[in-house]
């Protein structure tokens, strides 16, 4: 029955070449934001502004989430050491944990959803509404106007949450083990100090976090820019910013983490 | 929104991310007791390093003197080469002798640093030869064995 196998095997083509297209596209889209970087940089206060949306209105849900997974870290963390009479090493396993992988990857992942999406939608909305063509007519670049301040604004902000965030949950790990459990305060911090290397670690947790706001917001833009100008186009571009973040956030960490702690 | 009032919300949001980056640089991490001191670099050979890593403290008296630089096999004479950087202000005679310890009964794996008397200095470049290897488990428990064994024997033939 060649009639009805013909069309999917059909659509299967014609996926795959869309992916590619848009794979291409996207490579376009970051190439041209870099090369307007320039513009958006001489007007600092188009970045500031941006600053304000993608970063301090996520402060709140980073702080917060930062202090429960700290906390909860601490009572888990608690559990499991006691069994072995290590919970001395409270402080090393609650700072070790958010500092390589939680603080970048929990924060990221809050990041591509709260901020992210809003991008994806904001520019979608923008396309779907001509307002990025009526910036074109008036010969304005909407990539130099609008997408590469909120590029620049979404690269800076990611480590900076990601620090916050790291910080928080170890101050929630200390809230629960030190001041509620009663771990000794003393081995607490001096064991984490000589575990946790400022280069090997923190420095690390920073690079992994840049590279997550790199890619969040390249995908949440790109979304937003290549999204069908219908309120359709935008509602679905905007799953997939956060679907495709997502998941790029946990295959980068996997790769950035087998680089960056094998070994040791 | 205000102007003003947007700058100084990215300004705070900034100066915390600073912040807290430099809260988890001097506060969680080891920035402000091994920073940018000079140090020199001696080696020492080790029969057996048991569970000894790069990074493991180097302390003299209980103090932290210094850091493990790099752990190499030694071919030539079947033994670890450990490269150990020293902090500057810190000088040990000749004699040293170098021996693996551990903090508590399951705790990480330190070298245990022990002057000597001797009233020449260890230089940058120079190597340990006193050194002490860590106490394997397995051989202790053998050699105990052993000895029981040995005992044993001996309490027969009586």
């Amino acid at each position: 029955m060649p009639h009805r196998t013909l069309p999917s095997i059909r659509r299967i083509g014609a996926n795959a070449i869309d992916v590619v297209l848009r794979l291409g596209f996207a490579a376009r889209f970051i190439g041209l934001t870099l090369a307007h970087s320039g513009t958006s940089f001489a007007r600092p206060r188009l970045i500031i502004r941006e600053l304000y949306y993608t970063g301090v209105l996520s402060l709140i849900i980073i702080l917060v989430s930062g202090l429960f997974v700290g906390m909860v870290l601490g009572l888990q963390g608690y559990q499991t050491l006691t069994t072995y009479g290590s919970e001395s090493a409270l402080g090393v396993l609650v700072a070790l944990s958010l500092v390589r992988e939680l603080g970048p990857v929990v924060s990221a992942l809050l990041f591509a959803s709260r901020a992210g999406s809003a991008m994806t939608a904001e520019i979608g909305l923008m396309k779907a509404t001509e307002q990025l063509s009526a910036m074109e007519m008036m010969a304005v670049d909407p990539i130099a106007r609008v997408v590469a301040p909120r590029f620049w604004a979404g690269v800076i902000s990611m480590p900076l949450l990601a620090a916050m965030f790291s910080a928080m949950g170890i101050f929630g790990g200390y809230v629960i083990g030190v001041v509620l459990i009663g771990v000794d305060e003393g081995s607490f911090w001096s064991q984490m100090q000589g575990a946790v290397d400022v280069r090997e670690d923190i420095v690390n947790g920073v690079i992994k976090s840049f590279v997550f706001g790199v890619a969040v917001t390249w995908i949440a833009l790109f979304e937003g820019y290549d999204a069908p100008p219908t309120a359709e186009g935008v509602s679905g571009a905007t799953t997939r910013t956060v679907v495709t973040s997502s998941l790029a956030i946990l295959g980068l960490d996997f790769i950035l983490t087998s680089f960056m702690f094998r070994g040791m | 929104m205000g102007r003003s009032m947007l700058d100084l919300w990215v300004g705070i949001f900034v100066v915390a991310g600073m912040a807290a980056l430099v809260i988890l640089a001097f506060k969680v991490g080891n920035m402000s007791s091994m920073g940018s001191s000079e140090t020199y670099e001696i080696s020492a050979n080790f029969d057996n390093i048991g569970g000894l890593k790069p990074r493991a403290p180097i302390k003299s008296a209980g103090v932290v003197v210094g850091r493990v630089t790099s752990i190499e096999f030694n071919n030539e004479r079947f033994t670890a080469k450990v490269k150990m950087a020293v902090e500057k202000n810190f000088k040990f005679p000749k004699d040293t002798t170098a021996s693996i310890l551990t903090s508590g009964l399951l705790g990480e794996q330190y070298i245990g640093l022990e002057g000597g008397g001797d009233d020449q200095m260890l230089k940058a470049g120079d190597s340990i030869r006193l050194t002490q290897s860590a106490v394997v488990l397995e051989k202790l428990i053998s050699q105990f064995l052993f000895d029981k064994a040995a005992e044993g024997g001996d309490a027969k033939k009586k």
